[in-house]
């Protein structure tokens, strides 16, 4: 069974008096614990398909088919307890939080939202959270802003896995993080995904990254979808012409396969 | 540098803080030095200031202690002003906060709301409902905040469309928030500071109003009010005008007070927004 059936989805914005569409008329499906990246250049539509799949935004077209309910059908409580099982990371680890927020109350949130740990039980979870993603417990009474940005992704990843998700939206999540850093990130969460067999949504416009971490992709340009199969694949032998022009844009790809 | 050491630096801020203080002690030591009733007659009438010990600024035309009137008017200036700010702000940032937050029809209505109650002049909607409800403190405290908290409700509704947009807001509704959670525990208090920034100008303006309705007769008529003292001295101006002028340069000075101390404070937590 597929995780996430997504078919024609269209987003259009209004620029200067004429409808421009950001998302027009893709279609793609994830399995569980699969890892489907979106990759393309700025502008191409991958941030948007990721707020259209978390209903942060509506679409004016299409369908959105999640663990098997249609997801755009769902209001109210009932989307925002279907919320738990689908999360979100984003690209930057500070504007993500509430600038008042300590690491507690931003992991304290949705274990009290979804009823998943009495108020008793909270801060033990919450110390669980924090190690589970390789930070110390003591990071807990901690304001956001005091901590360093690898360790507030880490936190974000925390909230994001929190309520059990079995999909996470990652955007661009690992694209504000310096190169040392990012490769920790990487490994947590494909050790997640290993562990807890959650799938994601890789939303990124670095191909190397794309490359070590999805299963599949899609080449978005100008909001749609202009080639899409085995990462490996299509980044090694790009056949469309943006998917051309993006593998020529990151040099150290072909540096490493020589090497190797 | 700490807010604090910026605001000790600023030589307006320190003389509106030292007002402040000077006004503070006056309204809380009133009932210690003035016990009993400052209505009450405590000498001949229209005594001069100066010429008695017991009576150091006088006495009015029915010969009560000036002094006394002055530290107890001092407690309903401090209190209608602080509670009519008080209530104008709460209601606005959350007026401000809702419309902002909701958008659509419900942004519609209460901005449109917020606008008919910005044509009226704040001091004739104060003045319109203390004479139909009638004079108490509780009445001449909503009156003010009535006309006072279309400010507040704008700036915070301008701060909310800005903020509602950040991810932080995103990221609350896709852990599952309610929108009324987000509204008032993520949104409103990130709002807040360009709102409290109006409260100086809302402290002076209420205690204002305040004196202007008592000035009129429509002050609580249990309480002794600078207003209600000008207005009394206005009939004997020519003869015994330290009636008048007493509680008129209090008055002068609290709204001064005030007005530095709360533009200190802002320019002292500005500064440190700025930076980080």
């Amino acid at each position: 069974m597929t995780l996430l059936t997504v078919s024609n989805l269209t987003k259009r914005y209004r620029r200067g008096g004429k409808a421009v569409a950001a998302v027009d008329d893709v279609s793609f499906h994830i399995d569980p614990g699969e890892t489907l990246a979106l990759a393309g250049p700025s502008g191409s539509g991958k941030s948007t398909i990721a707020r259209l799949v978390m209903r942060l935004i509506e679409p004016d077209a299409g369908g959105v088919e999640f663990e098997g309910d249609d997801f755009l059908a769902l209001r109210g409580a009932a989307l925002r307890a279907r919320r738990a099982r689908l999360q979100m990371v984003f690209q930057d680890p500070l504007a993500a939080f509430n600038p008042r927020a300590t690491v507690a109350r931003v992991l304290d949130d949705p274990l009290r939202i979804h009823g998943i740990a009495s108020r008793t039980e909270r801060p033990h979870r919450i110390a669980t959270l924090l190690e589970r993603v390789g930070l110390t417990a003591g990071l807990a009474p901690r304001a956001i802003h005091e901590i360093s940005g690898g360790q507030r992704q880490r936190v974000a990843i925390a909230r994001a896995i929190a309520t059990k998700p079995s999909l996470i939206v990652l955007d661009e999540a690992v694209s504000a993080l310096d190169v040392s850093v990012r490769g920790q990130i990487l490994e947590l969460l494909l050790d997640l995904q290993r562990q807890e067999q959650i799938a994601y949504l890789f939303i990124s416009h670095d191909l190397g990254v794309v490359r070590a971490v999805a299963h599949r992709v899609i080449l978005l340009d100008a909001g749609r979808i202009a080639e899409s199969g085995d990462a490996r694949a299509v980044i090694d032998a790009p056949r469309s012409a943006i998917g051309k022009a993006l593998v020529a844009a990151a040099p150290r790809l072909h540096t490493k396969r020589d090497a190797g | 540098m700490s807010a604090l050491s910026r605001f000790l630096r600023t030589p307006e801020a320190v003389a509106g803080a030292f007002l402040l203080a000077a006004l503070f002690a006056m309204a809380l030591s009133a009932p210690l030095l003035f016990p009993g009733d400052p209505q009450a007659i405590a000498g001949p009438a229209l005594l001069p200031p100066f010429q008695a010990w017991s009576l150091p600024l006088g006495t009015d035309r029915l010969g009560r202690d000036v002094l006394a009137e002055l530290f107890h008017g001092a407690r309903t200036s401090l209190a209608v002003g602080l509670a009519a700010a008080a209530a104008a702000l709460a209601v606005g940032a959350v007026i401000g906060t809702l419309a902002g937050f909701a958008g659509g029809l419900v942004d519609e209505v209460l901005m449109r709301i917020t606008d008919a109650f910005q044509t009226v002049p704040a001091f004739l909607l104060a003045l319109a409902f203390v004479s139909v409800v009638g004079p108490s403190l509780g009445v001449v405290v909503v009156a003010i905040a009535l006309g006072t908290w279309t400010g507040p409700a704008r700036v915070a509704r301008a701060e909310v469309l800005s903020i509602r947009e950040r991810d932080y807001v995103a990221s609350a509704r896709a852990v599952g928030m309610h929108p009324l959670a987000i509204a008032f525990r993520e949104v409103l208090p990130n709002a807040l500071p360009p709102v409290l920034a109006l409260s100086s100008v809302i402290v002076a303006a209420a205690i204002l109003t305040e004196a202007a309705l008592s000035f009129l007769g429509l002050g609580d008529p249990n309480r002794v009010t600078w207003g209600g003292m000008i207005a009394e001295g206005r009939t004997v101006l020519r003869t015994a005008p330290f009636l008048s002028v007493v509680p008129g340069i209090a008055l002068v000075l609290t709204v001064l007070g005030v007005y530095l101390a709360g533009e200190g404070i802002v320019e002292a937590t500005a500064v440190r927004r700025g930076l980080s």
